[in-house]
């Protein structure tokens, strides 16, 4: 649970940060989509992350987070040498991957830290892969050089414009499947990772494309193995767990309205605690 | 014939303000006056009583003879964890039921006559845990060289590790939380078991030698089938994980929790004292809880609990389909949850619930019932009354009807055998599972029941394994 490396990868606020962390087992168990929970203390809370990638020479895994609330704030403060206080997975399923052929890959945000690990697993399956990347502006892009490189197809937008493409990746998108519709050269596969807004409109927008679309959600979590219920989401009706159930699922079953309000139970809650420890620090 | 004698209890006015012991258990001249009533009968009905059929007639004597090491090594000899057990039994529907004394016969539970045994037994377990530096307890010298696993640390699988450590075998146990105990450290609140009760047994069993490993998911973390070839044998204790749902519109809306996941953020997490500790939990004005079980009233509880503490009114109300005898709850703490306050209302089933705007739970809609013929497990049925129908204000509402079997490690691993329910199925007289030299217990095991019925296929598959090794 040492860290053993740590780079900013957005020094604009709210920062992003890399972490290389010792984990002797999980990184050996380790398959793409697949994610840690960790403690920053004894205090603190139980958060689940996306593993983006293993060093088996290193035993370790590594993990990209953005500094949005408390915990992944005060992760953002620990420094090589330091230790979690705890750390536990590989959990959840492993993304489905196989060759689907022509797939699409859309990262919004930090969650383009998700799709580095598909990326490279749908490329090794030996599929045709193209890449949107969405950030709000240039700073806060990451890995743009690591997915251009493994990208038949490579495209950024930006919210302002400051970089690539001023817009939104589901416009990207949406070209895509609209000429891609007309040359009768069709997708197989969107694959979706970001904001829950972002993956509510790539659902929506492949759902009239009639494409197979996979997301992978970042529910709210505690224990990460079924127990309490926290991370349930509707998918088709049914009430499934993101933990042992997810957390990748069919974005055209997902009762979108409902996650994002689920996202929200403790918004007043984070803002106070964030809030509290400005005052302290 | 002098009548029961009562425990010495916090006032519910004190309790309700923190997460103290709420029951503090005999003096030790309340524990002889006690003991005394036990009348000693030629042949003990109590023992049969006892999952994991402890000498109930012989410890009682010993207390009489105020020989109270004896006591604790009777009570040992069949129940690794006397000071748990004699704070979360359900003695009413077991020993106790069968004492000479007991006046309920057309009640499931017994009266209030039968002897305290439950009491006796915690006063023993204390005092074990007060002179334990004196206890001397044989740890046989190993003549085992394998290595044991055991797959969660909660009461069946501490009891396993107890069992097995006894006789000398190495034991690894591995845990998927960050804290050691299962249901008893994040299910069962503090003012029911206080917490160095429960860290007395577990470093008691370090002193013994067991490992522990925790943030360890066996079937994640690593698959079954690596520790197969690392372990002689392995014990499947993974307890009943996997809440269960009503089943009816608006469950996910926002402040909706289940029971495993209130009680969790309290009890794991220490989410009352936030912003201290830093997981939240969402308290209301108006807590709905829903279930009859000892899961509902730690939940009402702890609402209250949490209630008070957060600055708010306690008003927190159990809602249940069956009345109050059907309630499958210890009687003690449906006594004390009315005590502190808690509300109850019998004959009620939710149909649905409703929102408010931003998607957090408002009202229940909810029917009125009136029981019919007992089900199969021997309760009366409830049902709903056509027209009845009724709302109910709740801004948060806590789903306390039940669990069933944990599936990360069977998903994860195909070969072995589940029953319909999904809980492992095991040979009753050994309990091996259909892979070989890997045993189960707990709830895992025939679905959600007590920690002394858990410790009691746990010691079961100890002695299976013990009988596997000495071969």
């Amino acid at each position: 649970m040492k860290i053993l490396d740590k780079k900013v990868l957005a020094e604009r606020e709210p920062r992003i940060v890399y972490l290389e962390v010792l984990a002797e087992e999980i990184c050996k168990a380790f398959k793409p989509g697949q994610f840690v929970i960790l403690m920053v203390s004894e205090v603190g809370e139980r958060i689940p992350l996306t593993i983006v990638d293993k060093n088996l020479k290193n035993q370790s895994i590594s993990l990209i987070f953005q500094e949005v609330g408390l915990t992944t704030k005060l992760l953002g403060r620990l420094n090589k040498g330091d230790g979690l206080y705890s750390l536990v997975g590989p959990l959840g399923n492993p993304a489905e991957i196989k060759n689907y052929g022509r797939v699409i890959l859309v990262g919004g945000g930090v969650g383009i830290a998700e799709i580095f690990p598909l990326a490279r697993a749908f490329k090794e399956e030996g599929n045709h892969l193209t890449t949107i990347l969405g950030a709000r502006n240039k700073d806060l892009l990451i890995l743009e050089e690591d997915l251009r490189k493994m990208s038949d197809e490579f495209y950024i937008t930006t919210d302002d414009g400051s970089y690539g493409r001023k817009g939104f990746t589901t416009d990207v998108l949406k070209e895509l499947l609209e000429s891609s519709e007309s040359q009768g050269d069709r997708y197989k596969l969107i694959y979706a990772v970001g904001p829950i807004p972002m993956m509510k409109k790539v659902s929506e927008i492949t759902q009239r494309f009639k494409i197979k679309t996979l997301v992978s959600l970042n529910a709210l979590m505690v224990d990460g193995t079924g127990m309490c219920g926290c991370c349930r989401v509707s998918v088709g009706g049914e009430i499934k767990f993101c933990c042992v159930d997810g957390p990748e699922f069919e974005a055209h079953l997902i009762d979108w309205t409902e996650l994002s309000l689920r996202n929200k139970i403790y918004e007043d809650k984070e803002k106070h605690i964030c809030k509290l420890y400005k005052l302290v620090t | 014939m002098k009548g029961p004698v009562k425990i010495k209890e916090l006032l519910p006015s004190e309790r309700i303000r923190s997460f103290e012991e709420v029951a503090l258990g005999y003096s030790e001249e309340g524990a002889q006056e006690e003991a005394k009533r036990c009348l000693q009968c030629k042949e003990p009905k109590c023992i049969q009583g006892c999952p994991v059929g402890i000498d109930i007639k012989k410890f009682i004597f010993e207390i009489t003879q105020r020989d109270y090491k004896s006591a604790y090594l009777t009570i040992r000899e069949k129940n690794n964890f006397p000071a748990i057990c004699g704070r979360v039994c359900p003695a009413e529907y077991q020993c106790r039921k069968f004492c000479i004394l007991n006046r309920n016969k057309d009640k499931p539970f017994a009266s209030p006559e039968a002897i305290n045994i439950h009491f006796l037994e915690r006063f023993i377990g204390d005092w074990g845990i007060k002179n334990y530096q004196n206890l001397t307890f044989k740890i046989q010298n190993s003549k085992f060289k394998e290595k044991v696993a055991i797959v969660g640390s909660g009461p069946a699988g501490l009891c396993c590790a107890g069992e097995l450590a006894r006789q000398g075998v190495k034991v690894v146990v591995f845990e998927a939380l960050h804290q050691l105990g299962g249901v008893l450290r994040y299910g069962i609140p503090p003012f029911r078991l206080p917490r160095p009760i429960l860290d007395f047994e577990i470093n008691y069993l370090k002193s013994m030698g067991v490992e522990f490993i925790t943030n360890f998911i066996v079937g994640k973390t690593k698959p079954l089938s690596e520790l197969e070839k690392d372990f002689s044998a392995i014990f499947l204790g993974l307890g009943a994980g996997t809440p269960s749902f009503l089943g009816i519109k608006g469950e996910n809306l926002g402040n909706i929790y289940l029971a495993n996941e209130f009680l969790t953020r309290i009890n794991l997490m220490s989410a009352f004292k936030f912003p201290q500790f830093h997981t939240p939990i969402n308290i209301g004005e108006k807590v709905v809880v829903i279930g009859g079980g000892n899961t509902a009233m730690d939940a009402a509880r702890s609402s209250l609990r949490v209630q008070l503490g957060q600055g708010l009114k306690p008003d927190t109300t159990v809602i249940y389909r069956r009345t109050e005898v059907e309630m499958p709850a210890r009687r003690l703490e449906i006594e004390h949850a009315k005590e502190e306050g808690v509300n109850f209302e019998f004959l009620v089933q939710p149909v649905e619930f409703i929102g408010d705007e931003r998607g957090f739970v408002k009202k229940i809609r909810a029917l009125k019932c009136k029981l019919g013929k007992p089900d199969s497990s021997g309760r009366r049925k409830p049902f709903p009354i056509e027209g009845s129908e009724f709302e109910i204000e709740a801004d948060v509402v806590i789903i306390a009807i039940g669990l069933k079997a944990n599936r990360v490690l069977t998903s994860a691993t195909p070969q072995i055998q589940l029953d319909k329910s999904g809980d492992i199925l095991v040979n009753p007289e050994t309990m091996e599972t259909s892979l070989k030299k890997v045993y189960a217990g707990g709830d895992i095991v025939g679905g959600e029941g007590t920690v002394i019925s858990a410790m009691a296929t746990a010691k079961k598959a100890s002695q299976s394994i013990l009988n596997l090794l000495s071969l």
